[in-house]
């Protein structure tokens, strides 16, 4: 590169206003485009956090999703009678029987009819001992054979009536709210929790819809998923590291993020591209002498064009610089969402990482290159002598 | 007699504008030799330009042959072509076409980062040349805090930094007030007699041709002997 990078971001400066308006198209573009990978990430950490290491869980084989999933009395009888659950303080296998069910509650500020899906999580005593990212943080816990619960903190913040000491109506009782918990950035945030037992009275159901325990050892999961194969009573169920299956409950979600934000944001770089394109043609333009004078000094047309389009890069990188910076204090935010494998409530944060930020500048960088390069191909073609008349 | 410095044979240029054939230059023939300072007049559109422009190797005949020092330009790719220019030719232009954006430093260093000198080397042309134009102390200025006359004499020093084979000047004191205008001239002569420089000067003044060894008038597309 034989013609000096000061003049081309002196050029830039020397048209500060429209440089400054392309430069803050890019950076709307790249916070978009930061903002949903971001998104889509938390979605993922919220999932995986929502997993322990040495958990495994069982569910109906058809199955989706632990809401849609069955497992009778009988196979949970059975299920507790393997030798790889570890074995609790009281002498028996640790693990929690657990039934999931939707009832509608309204968000703060919501029309009293625009009710949204909440998931009532039913677990059995060792369910808060297998979930140590559930903690307490007011009230107290519910007791086993009442119908008391606790909430999540996602749902205590943005649902009306969620108070300790309140009520809520649902499956034709009264259940009083007696604590609040926290689950730091794992989707129990964004449960109910009762007594699996009162819960399946109250909603006159005959089955659970997930076991969850405690192995003695995680390296046990292959041995306890071949008893499971091997047993002809538990043919229907399936059994899988708890980690890994939240991990796939959120790619859908993750994905569809993810796909749906890069198609909008595409989109929208044609804005900023074409913006930069006008830009630089501008320059083009204004620059013809100029650009006559250089290569008659003996510049070839290659350093013309790259002169051009690191101005058109720099642009496009540093909008993206700018669109990254803003988009980064989104994740002091949480925002709240649709589980599409639940179709219940489900809250995330915004969260940064590396890929992310190498993701927007290279992104960037193709807008900058794609609107430069054509502006920049015409400065490297004009011919000589027309452009040294055009003073 | 050494071998002119430049040799323009039989050139002919034709522009085309749509189907149209424009002659400008028929059948031109024109020798400098090496250390003259040559003064182009005549008529507004009849071709000094674009003569120049041949010679400098920012534009090609449509026929006939420009040998300068030895090699014949006509016949080089649009690269070499660009060294070649780099290498030989030192241009001033009538509207002194410095690179706004740089500073009068940055300007007469410009062509000589298309050579392989280091920065310390680069610095010591430029002063040089900067010296020799009287504007050693306006290093730092850029063109729009420089008068038209200094601009122009910036330009002469970026014309001269690389030491090329000729150095071309179209109208280079065209627009210029009379005083910059001799100033510009005196340094003009003064490259031809001390530091030899070939130059071929297009040019409708004839103050600014009087200062020139010898004048040759282009007229009707042709060249005429004074
Ligand atoms: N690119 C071009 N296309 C068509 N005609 C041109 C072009 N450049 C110059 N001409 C014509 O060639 C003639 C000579 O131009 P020029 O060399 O600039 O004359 P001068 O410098 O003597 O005034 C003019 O008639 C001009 O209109
Ligand atoms: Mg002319």
């Amino acid at each position: 590169m034989k013609i000096p990078l000061s003049y081309s971001f002196r050029s830039l400066w020397t048209r500060k206003l429209t440089t400054f308006l392309t430069i803050a198209g890019v950076a709307l573009v790249s916070f978009v485009f930061t903002a949903v990978l971001m998104l889509a990430n938390g979605v993922k950490n919220t999932m995986v956090a929502t997993g322990s290491a040495d958990n495994a869980i069982v569910l109906r084989k058809s199955a989706e999703s632990e809401t849609l999933s069955i497992i009778t009395f009988d196979e949970a009888d059975v299920i507790g009678t393997q030798p790889e659950i570890a074995i609790g303080n009281d002498g028996k296998p640790l693990m929690t029987k657990e039934v999931l069910t939707l009832i509608n509650l309204k968000k703060h500020g919501a029309q009293p009819n625009d009710l949204s899906n909440v998931t009532v999580r039913g677990v059995t005593p060792d369910g808060i001992l297998l979930r140590p990212q559930v903690k307490l943080t007011s009230g107290r816990m519910f007791n086993f054979g009442s119908s008391e619960l606790i909430v999540g903190n996602e749902i205590a913040d943005r649902f009306d009536g969620m108070g300790i000491g309140n009520t809520i109506k649902f499956a034709g009782r009264t259940w009083k709210i007696v604590g609040h918990f926290d689950a730091g950035r794992s989707g129990f945030a964004s449960d109910i929790w009762g007594d699996a037992n009162q819960i399946l009275q109250a909603f006159n159901r005959q089955a659970y819809s997930s076991i969850v325990m405690r192995l003695k050892s995680p390296k046990d999961f292959a041995a306890l998923k071949a008893r499971f194969e091997a047993d002809p009573r538990l043919n229907n169920l399936k059994i899988e590291p708890e980690k890994q299956f939240y991990a796939e409950q959120s790619q859908t979600l993750a994905n569809f993020i993810r796909i749906l934000g890069i198609v909008i944001t595409v989109i929208f770089s044609f804005g900023a591209m074409v913006g930069a394109m006008i830009t630089m043609y501008a320059a083009v333009a204004n620059r013809t002498v100029e650009i006559g004078t250089l290569r008659a000094l003996g510049f070839h047309r290659r350093s013309v064009l790259g002169a051009f389009l690191i101005e058109s890069l720099f642009i496009a990188l540093l909008g993206a610089g700018i669109g990254l910076l803003a988009a980064s204090t989104l994740s002091l935010l949480t925002i709240s969402t649709t589980d599409f494998a639940s179709f219940s409530e489900i809250a995330f944060g915004f969260t940064m990482t590396g890929p992310i930020i190498i993701s927007t500048f290279l992104f960037a960088a193709v807008m900058g290159f794609i609107g430069g390069f054509l502006p920049s191909f015409r400065a490297a073609r004009l011919d000589i002598v027309n452009a040294l008349r055009s003073a | 007699m050494a071998e002119p410095i430049v040799q323009v044979r039989n050139v002919t240029k034709i522009y085309k504008r749509d189907t149209m054939d424009i002659p400008v230059l028929q059948n031109i023939s024109l020798d400098v030799p090496e250390g003259e300072f040559l003064a182009l007049m005549g008529p507004s559109g009849s071709g000094k330009t674009t003569l120049l422009n041949l010679v400098a190797g920012i534009d090609r005949p449509n026929n006939g042959s420009i040998t300068i020092a030895g090699s014949d330009i006509s016949k080089l790719n649009e690269s070499d072509l660009a060294k070649w220019r780099a290498r030989h030719v030192g241009f001033v232009f009538q509207f002194y076409n410095l690179i706004p954006v740089l500073t009068a430093y940055e300007n007469v260093e410009l062509p000589l980062l298309l050579t392989h000198l280091s920065k310390a080397e680069r610095k010591q042309h430029v002063e040089a040349a900067l010296s020799v134009v009287g504007l050693a102390d306006r290093m730092k200025h850029y063109p729009k805090q420089l008068s038209g006359g200094q601009e122009q004499r910036v330009a002469i020093a970026r014309a001269i930094v690389t030491d090329p084979t000729i150095i071309v000047a179209d109208e280079p004191t065209g627009d210029l007030d009379r005083k910059s205008a001799e100033d510009v001239l005196a340094l003009m002569e003064q490259l031809n007699q001390e530091f030899k420089k070939t130059i071929v000067m297009v040019t409708h003044d004839p103050q600014a041709a009087e200062k020139a060894h010898k004048t040759r008038h282009l007229d009707k597309g042709e060249l005429s002997q004074n």
